[in-house]
């Protein structure tokens, strides 16, 4: 039992560390940010592009795609070790997760001869930007429930419905689409899957207020959008299973998550006080800072282990699922117990005042999205009990009902 | 990297998982329950046949020189089976106690009888209700001799001699008593989980001699609660993974509304939330079993880590699983309750949680200031 890399390992970072030193400059501090200085969003994706086209024209852009469609064909535990050397230096990230880790490799399985001639490339050299067209209003959980339709005209498919949680639609030049081409069949079984030019017309991209007030996505209205035909990946009715094929390919997260964890609370702990005295005396705050830091601990550890079981070439166990299900809720507590520590002060969030520049607020404000996005807390644990643990599905109501018999509830 | 156990370390514990599963069934913990003989006799010989309890012991005190890794795995079984014998008290406490502040007489003397079986040890720490000072004891020595009382003291009916923390004349120290010694008053303690021996140790003018420094003791029992407390953790891992199994078979043949109970919501996401627990105290019990086997300086901050997550995955899962099992689980008649009797001797053994919370974060923020 060690934390060292294998031979093999340590080769392969030393020659990511190499190549990075060559083309970006390493952080001076680890909470240094590439984007900070940035005036406006194009801007960062003019930067993020560029950077792309650094990794691509050096053979590090698409490190998971076999070696036929220009990748590395690298192995799990090789991305891991790219992501954790990457994260050190001031580079761009997030632009192309879409496109080169979810499109790219639904149209290598999927996509016929002229499909992959036609897009492989631009997604390798980041030309064109990629999101994701899954989630409807009331289609989130239960992504089989999903309205917006698709009928045949001739040679095209006309597009009609509502998409939403949609990140980065604005500045993408492409989508992967899964629409319901026929309603009078089981819902799994009417659903096709497309590629669309975002900039198609009828396609129409509103962002989203968060209760950050940011916007981090948008919703994507399709109004007699034309898609052609050789824009379908995969057999007509055969959407679902494309659409498996995608989130199969979601990344196995094993990195660390960022904003304040337990040892940012401990420091404003010591520099707050209750009754006189620093806050971490205190010993109701003492019991509450223990459990987050097992918590903080078991889930570095687990990583740990996940990246372990990648290094032996296996695919993380069931251990890595717990991840987003602990830390999300956990950084939801931290922050409003945060809060509370600095008491009737706590509700000011402003950057030059709060501790740790607000942290805590924004993190109180942003915490519920973790715990719905990429899967619900119910879902995951959905997930972990019945893949997991083995226990059996719930029955469902709707189960090999055609779509249009489906009940539907008041909110559309 | 490679944060897992070697596969000779799992072959290992799967030798120990089968062994147990044949010698001690839960039918053999309910015979010690029930029944008035304070441990399995026959199954603490087969142990001590096995070598585990000379597992960590130096081959030249007659041990098999195995490291921590080893014994970990080991433990991790023993929590499963709740094995009713004193492995506990006589392997993680007195034997790390004599590894760690014997000299070399004392070891000689000690740890091969220790190592098969010959002799069982214990830690006589505790003075009553309510946590006990480590700079405060009422039990002095002086003269050679110790006077006062020590409760509750686990398997101290069972042992042949114990460590016993008391105050000498440069304060906490240890000293080795033997048990056997004729002044003892000794009184086995009505406990909430039978399968575990617990006594009343009298000391009156008891010879005893000094273990390690005087005025060293509090120092010396830290560490040995250290090292103790993450094999505990895994005695800890390895009972509530067994309670989550016991209560994943139980819903999943239980049937109601027509269907498996374990196919209902709120029973998957409570088992899901006791699963979650389990893996979070398993990652820091690794943690803690990376820092016991190396001797890291992280070690005390990694077994309270273990120690924490694992006293709470126990009760959580202990608990959980009568909960799973509805009434049946409240009968004598079920073993759910064997779990649940366990989780708290083992949350409380080595002092209560919420010492061990005090602990964690006093070494982290001391950690965190360097």
């Amino acid at each position: 039992m060690d934390f060292n890399d294998t031979p093999e390992e340590a080769a392969f970072r030393a020659e990511v560390r190499t190549f990075l030193d060559s083309v970006a400059t390493r952080k001076s501090d680890p909470q240094d940010s590439w984007d900070k200085n940035l005036k406006n969003e194009a801007e960062a994706i003019e930067i993020a592009k560029a950077w792309q086209r650094t990794l691509h024209d050096n053979g590090w852009a698409c490190l998971h795609w076999p070696k036929e469609y220009g990748g590395r064909a690298a192995t799990q535990i090789e991305r891991v070790i790219w992501d954790q050397e990457e994260g050190q230096y001031l580079v761009p990230k997030g632009f192309f997760m879409i496109g080169l880790g979810m499109a790219g490799p639904t149209i290598m399985t999927y996509g016929n001869d002229e499909q992959k001639a036609r897009h492989l490339p631009t997604l390798a050299s980041s030309e064109k930007v990629w999101c994701q067209l899954f989630s409807e209003p009331v289609a989130g959980s239960d992504l089989a429930g999903i309205r917006t339709k698709s009928e045949k005209d001739g040679d095209d498919w006309i597009i009609n419905g509502q998409k939403i949680w949609t990140s980065g639609a604005h500045y993408s030049d492409w989508g992967i689409l899964v629409t319901r081409s026929d309603p009078t069949v089981a819902k799994h079984k009417g659903m096709t899957y497309f590629m669309v030019d975002m900039k198609s017309p009828g396609v129409e991209v509103r962002p989203i207020k968060q209760i950050t007030g940011g916007s981090g996505f948008n919703e994507v209205f399709f109004t007699d959008v034309r898609i052609p035909d050789s824009q379908r990946l995969g057999e007509v009715g055969d959407g679902w299973n494309v659409a498996l094929a995608t989130l199969m390919n979601e990344r196995v997260a094993v990195g660390e998550r960022k904003g304040g964890d337990v040892l940012e609370l401990i420091e404003l702990a010591k520099n707050v006080n209750i009754n006189g005295k620093p806050a971490i005396e205190d010993g109701a705050v003492r019991a509450k800072l223990a459990k987050w830091y097992t918590e903080f601990s078991g889930l570095k550890f687990t990583r740990f282990r996940s990246i372990s079981a990648m290094s032996r070439g296996e695919v993380p166990g069931p251990e890595n699922s717990i991840g987003k299900l602990v830390g999300a809720a956990k950084s939801q507590d931290m922050a409003e117990f945060a809060m509370m520590l600095m008491d009737r002060a706590g509700m000011i969030n402003d950057k030059e005042i709060a501790p740790f520049s607000g942290m805590f607020q924004q993190t109180f404000m942003q915490s519920p999205s973790g715990r719905i996005a990429g899967g619900t807390d119910e879902i995951l644990r959905n997930v972990v009990a019945e893949r997991v643990l083995g226990l059996p599905q719930e029955p469902r109501s709707d189960k090999g009902m055609p779509y249009n018999e489906i009940p539907t509830g008041t909110i559309k | 990297m490679n944060f897992e156990f070697s596969d000779n370390q799992k072959l290992l514990k799967d030798q120990a998982n089968k062994f147990l599963a044949d010698k001690c069934p839960l039918t053999t913990v309910r015979t010690i329950l029930e029944g008035d003989e304070p441990y399995d006799k026959a199954l603490w010989n087969d142990i001590v046949n096995m070598g585990w309890t000379a597992a960590v012991i130096p081959e030249e005190f007659d041990g098999l020189g195995l490291g921590y890794l080893e014994l970990c795995m080991i433990a991790e079984e023993m929590g499963r089976s709740l094995a009713p014998v004193p492995f506990s008290s006589s392997v993680y406490l007195a034997t790390e106690a004599l590894l760690l502040s014997g000299n070399l007489e004392q070891k000689e003397q000690y740890l091969p009888k220790l190592a098969a079986g010959e002799l069982i040890g214990t830690v006589a720490d505790a003075e009553g209700y309510g946590s006990t000072s480590d700079e405060g004891y009422s039990v002095t020595f002086t003269d050679g001799r110790l006077t006062g009382e020590k409760m509750p003291v686990i398997d101290g009916d069972i042992a042949d001699f114990a460590v016993v923390a008391a105050n000498g004349a440069k304060g906490t120290s240890l000293y080795l008593v033997d048990l056997s010694d004729a002044s003892i008053s000794k009184e086995v303690l009505s406990t909430l989980d039978p399968t575990r021996s617990q006594a009343r140790l009298t000391f009156n003018g008891t010879p005893a001699q000094l273990l390690g420094e005087d005025g060293a003791g509090a120092l010396a029992l830290e560490k040995v609660f250290d090292n103790a407390a993450v094999l505990f953790a895994f005695e800890q891992i390895g009972a509530a993974e067994a309670a989550l199994d016991a209560a994943k078979d139980y819903a999943m043949n239980r049937y109601a509304f027509g269907r498996s109970i374990a196919s209902f919501q709120a029973m998957k996401h409570k088992m899901a939330d006791m699963f979650v627990a389990l893996e979070l105290a398993r990652s820091n019990c690794y943690y803690g079993a990376w820092a016991l086997s190396t001797g890291d300086v992280e070690l005390p901050v990694a077994a309270a880590t273990a120690r924490v997550s694992a006293t709470k995955a126990m009760y959580q899962c202990a608990k959980e699983n009568i909960q799973i099992h509805g009434g049946m689980g409240f009968t004598w008649e079920f073993d759910c309750h064997f779990f649940y009797r366990r989780s708290k001797l083992l949350a409380d053994n080595l002092g209560s949680q919420s010492l061990w919370e005090e602990k964690l974060i006093s070494r982290v923020v001391a950690s965190t200031a360097a």
